[in-house]
């Protein structure tokens, strides 16, 4: 493998990404201030890219729903069971609820792919 | 610090196992641990890396590769968005620390970043901490498993498939977390019908960044009219 290509491949990936990830702040970094359009939009948006990656994670759900994607949305109902369930605040906090939700939620999802 | 590994620990555990399947492609494809590490810690992204070792074992052109980067990782732009006042104000203190927090941006680190500063309960200062600590983490992990992967993968060998599951559970978690604390509930319905309907005209490889770019413009339109309306 020639050497030179890798880094300079490497390095082109990393200026992208790096500058892809920089742009919102070269735009309005210093004394630039941010529209007050693109400041709402920033507000809003982690609810709606949250809704964006869960259906992106469950992209192939479709493909053979009896068999895989049965499970992915079996496995999605566990961990908005575990989460919901109720449970006073005083013996389940709120970082363990979160992490007994995943953990039980990924465990049933393996589960289910082993069996 | 300890809260923030706890609200790292999700990422712990999908990123050191992706990103030693990561690992060990790229010692298939001949390519050493410490082009792992090097491609870990610089590019730092994952599908992106897994499609990377394709492009250069097939000798993909330097355009293509910049493409490719370009199309799967714009997405990053936007969760930049959310954050541009947060990292301003780290900046302020520690240009450096703004920076890092910027290159580190990932779909996880986003999800929990967005969680912590939601966290209205606790001061700027500690939150920023917290983020910082994820965000460092979170890189630890993946360059950590992306070693693992390249030296071990070839001796040991266990079926970890369905580990990477608990990404998606996390985002769900953040999901209901946010739902239960928003009083409008449009952005996330939003996100959800427009992703669907992409995923089904676009298809599963490409619609992401369609999702996000119409998406963005409806909330753009619809945050325009709901201030005519109040004024």
């Amino acid at each position: 493998m020639d050497k030179h290509y890798v880094f300079i491949a490497v390095i082109i990936s990393f200026a992208i990404t790096f500058s892809l990830r920089a742009v919102p702040f070269l735009l309005f970094g210093g004394k630039r201030k941010m529209p007050q359009s693109i400041e709402k939009l920033g507000k809003c948006l982690p609810a709606s890219i949250m809704a964006v990656l869960i259906v992106y994670c469950l992209r192939d759900v479709g493909d053979s729903f009896m068999c895989r994607g049965l499970e992915k949305v079996l496995a999605v109902a566990i961990v908005a069971v575990v989460y919901k369930f109720p449970v006073p605040e005083r013996y389940v906090g709120k970082n363990a609820r979160t992490m007994l939700s995943i953990v039980i939620g990924t465990a049933a999802y393996m589960a289910f792919i082993h069996m | 610090m300890k809260e923030a590994t706890i609200k790292s620990l999700p990422i712990m555990f999908s990123y050191i196992f992706v990103s030693m399947a990561y690992g060990i492609m790229m010692e298939d494809a001949g390519f050493h641990w410490y082009f792992s590490l090097l491609v870990s810690m610089t590019v730092y992204t994952g599908a992106f890396q897994f499609v990377f070792v394709t492009l250069m074992s097939s000798g993909a052109s330097y355009i293509t590769i910049a493409l490719t980067a370009f199309l799967m990782n714009s997405r990053q732009s936007f969760y930049s968005l959310t954050f541009v006042d947060e990292f301003n104000d780290i900046g302020k203190k520690s240009k450096l620390k703004k920076l890092y927090m910027i290159q580190t941006m990932t779909d996880e680190t986003y999800a929990v970043n967005c969680a912590v500063s939601a966290e209205k309960a606790k001061s700027r200062e500690d939150r920023q901490k917290i983020m910082f600590i994820v965000a460092f983490l979170s890189r630890v992990y993946w360059m950590i498993g992306a070693v693992i992967g390249g030296i071990l993968g070839q001796v040991i060998s266990f079926d970890m498939s369905g580990i990477d599951f608990c990404m998606t559970a996390l985002f769900v978690v953040i999901f209901l977390e946010q739902w239960e604390n928003a009083q409008n509930h449009f952005p996330a319905v939003v996100g959800i019908l427009v992703s669907v309907i992409c995923l089904i005209v676009v298809g599963e490889d490409y619609f992401l960044l369609p999702s996000l770019i119409i998406t963005s413009s409806i909330l753009m339109i619809y945050n325009a009219r709901r201030n005519s309306e109040v004024v």
